[in-house]
């Protein structure tokens, strides 16, 4: 009895949302309009999250060691840094790299290449470069460092100088725009959702308030309330599935557009990211789209079937 | 079978629609209740179904007291009694047969049962031929024989008509009478609302004049009353 029910109520539905003509389309368009608010804020999203990736990748904390340091307090001073959970990655620069990376730097500078070359020495450490999980724990990263007494040689550090107290306003500043952008996005993509959904559920209480006197009469034939309020949730269902399609659609061309036009200035080529992510982005906007049409029938149809 | 007890419903301080209703109306009756628009036909009838709530007093259906039931339950009681509109009601976006069908839906009848019985009262109320016709494609005789087939279809034990026959002409409400008529003859307890007194002229059968929210006048056999 409940699958014949069932198969009822999603028949009606189906029926419903063909003999609405108008009414349907416009709550389909409403609903099309919401979730391409909410896939221009994924895909805004990527683009602010791959900006924001590209900032934090340029910051990192340089060890540079004295010349006498010895490599065996360098490579063990290397593996507790790693043990850090804050540590993303930590790479080794021998002397020699040091040398060897300062000579192909200043290949075309041949006065400081012959200076170089006078010394027969080698006038370089090495150095250690540390790249932390998030900006904001370079901080803890270099207080490790500072409290580290496998630094110290005798009565003198073997490090040279760590370039985080130099760079640290950058770092502090660069902190705070990512904090900043990082609030802002949620800020707004929070607001323009929550702005759709209240759209989106006018529309359809509209929709639905044309029915009101149906929904009454339904009631007084003795439909119970799952009867009466099953189609409508379907229909709402069906304006998500119709608008996911239609969103989908819609942002095939413009991602092609941006692609091609603003890949240099957002960093990133939006259609790739579309292509290549459209099965969760498809999930995430079929969801919210048959979520959204479920949830604002129900909470409709809740006014006038409670008699 | 209907007890109507003390039944008072004041809408604002100075409206009151029913003044202190007494009633009992017992099962395989015709019931016709008269009076001018305002009377208050039109919200006893609708406390029936519990469409509407009385300020005082209540009303039973045989021995339930309908303002103490569950949702589940008046789902259950209107399933007993059918209605038949003076605006018919009908469901605009579903067909003649959708409209009968939704109802036998309603009460849990198979597909197979919906399948044979809906084809059968369409013929009934003469109404074979329009089968898949829209209310708006239909006339209002014929969009209000269709509400009395919706309101026969799961053989209630009550059938309210309000107004049926405010919107029809002479003709065609005389085929609603007859129908309503015939419906009560096979054993189902009838309540007509009209303000039309030429309407009950010819059913014969018990009347309830109403004015100004109370019953001013029950007289068990009209004819004698006119």
């Amino acid at each position: 009895m409940v699958m014949i029910e069932l198969k009822r109520i999603i028949k009606a539905g189906f029926i419903n949302f063909a003999r609405s003509g108008v009414i349907s389309w416009a709550a389909v368009l409403v609903v099309t309009i919401t979730l391409s608010v909410i896939t221009a804020i994924i895909l805004l999203q990527a683009v602010l999250h791959f900006s924001l990736d590209q900032i934090k990748d340029k910051v990192d904390v340089t060890i540079y060691f004295n010349v006498n340091a010895e490599e065996s307090k360098i490579i063990s001073l290397k593996e507790s840094l790693e043990k850090l959970p804050e540590v993303e990655k930590v790479s080794y620069f021998s002397a020699n790299e040091s040398l060897k990376l300062f000579r192909e730097r200043h290949q075309n500078d041949y006065s400081t290449i012959a200076a170089l070359d006078e010394i027969s020495s080698n006038p370089l450490g090495g150095y250690l470069n540390v790249k932390a999980r998030e900006v904001s724990q370079y901080e803890s990263i270099a207080n490790f460092l500072n409290g580290d007494n496998t630094l110290v040689l005798g009565s003198t550090s073997i490090v040279d100088k760590i370039n985080y107290h130099q760079n640290k306003i950058v770092i502090d500043r660069l902190n705070n725009i990512i904090s900043g952008a990082q609030k802002l996005g949620f800020l707004v993509t929070l607001i323009l959702i929550i702005i759709s959904i209240i759209i989106t559920f006018n529309t359809i209480r509209l929709a639905i308030f044309i029915s009101k006197e149906e929904i009454g009469v339904m009631r007084l034939v003795g439909a119970s309330k799952m009867r009466v309020r099953g189609p409508f949730m379907v229909e709402g269902a069906i304006y998500g599935i119709i608008a996911t399609i239609f969103t989908l659609i819609i942002f095939l061309p413009v991602t092609i557009y941006l692609g091609n036009n603003m890949t240099n200035f957002l960093g990133i080529n939006v259609y790739d990211y579309y292509i290549s992510n459209l099965f969760q982005i498809s999930v995430i906007v079929l969801l919210s789209g048959i979520f959204l049409g479920i949830v604002s029938s129900f909470i409709a149809i809740r006014k006038y079937i409670n008699k | 079978m209907i007890y109507f007890n003390n039944v008072s419903k004041v809408y604002n301080k100075d409206s009151l629609v029913l003044n202190d209703i007494t009633l009992t109306i017992t099962s395989g009756e015709f019931v016709s209740i008269v009076g001018h628009s305002g009377a208050g036909k039109t919200t006893l009838v609708k406390m029936i179904l519990a469409d509407d709530v009385p300020t005082e007093g209540t009303v039973f259906f045989e021995s339930i007291n309908i303002f103490k039931l569950k949702d589940g339950d008046l789902t259950k009681l209107r399933r007993r009694i059918g209605v038949v509109f003076q605006d018919f009601k009908l469901l605009g976006n579903k067909t003649a047969y959708e409209n009968i069908a939704f109802a036998m839906e309603a009460v849990g009848k198979t597909n197979e049962e919906i399948e044979s019985d809906v084809p059968h009262v369409l013929e009934l109320v003469d109404l074979g031929s329009k089968m898949f016709n829209f209310p708006h494609q239909m006339s209002g005789g014929e969009q209000q024989r269709l509400a009395i087939a919706r309101a026969i279809i799961n053989q209630p034990e009550l059938i309210i008509a309000d107004e049926p026959t405010g919107n029809l002409d002479a003709i065609n409400t005389y085929e609603i009478v007859q129908i309503l008529k015939k419906i009560n003859d096979l054993g189902t307890t009838v309540i007509l609302t009209t303000h039309n007194r030429g309407v009950i002229d010819s059913i014969g059968k018990r009347v309830i004049t109403m004015e100004k929210g109370r019953i001013i006048r029950d007289d068990k056999d009209s004819k004698n009353t006119i």
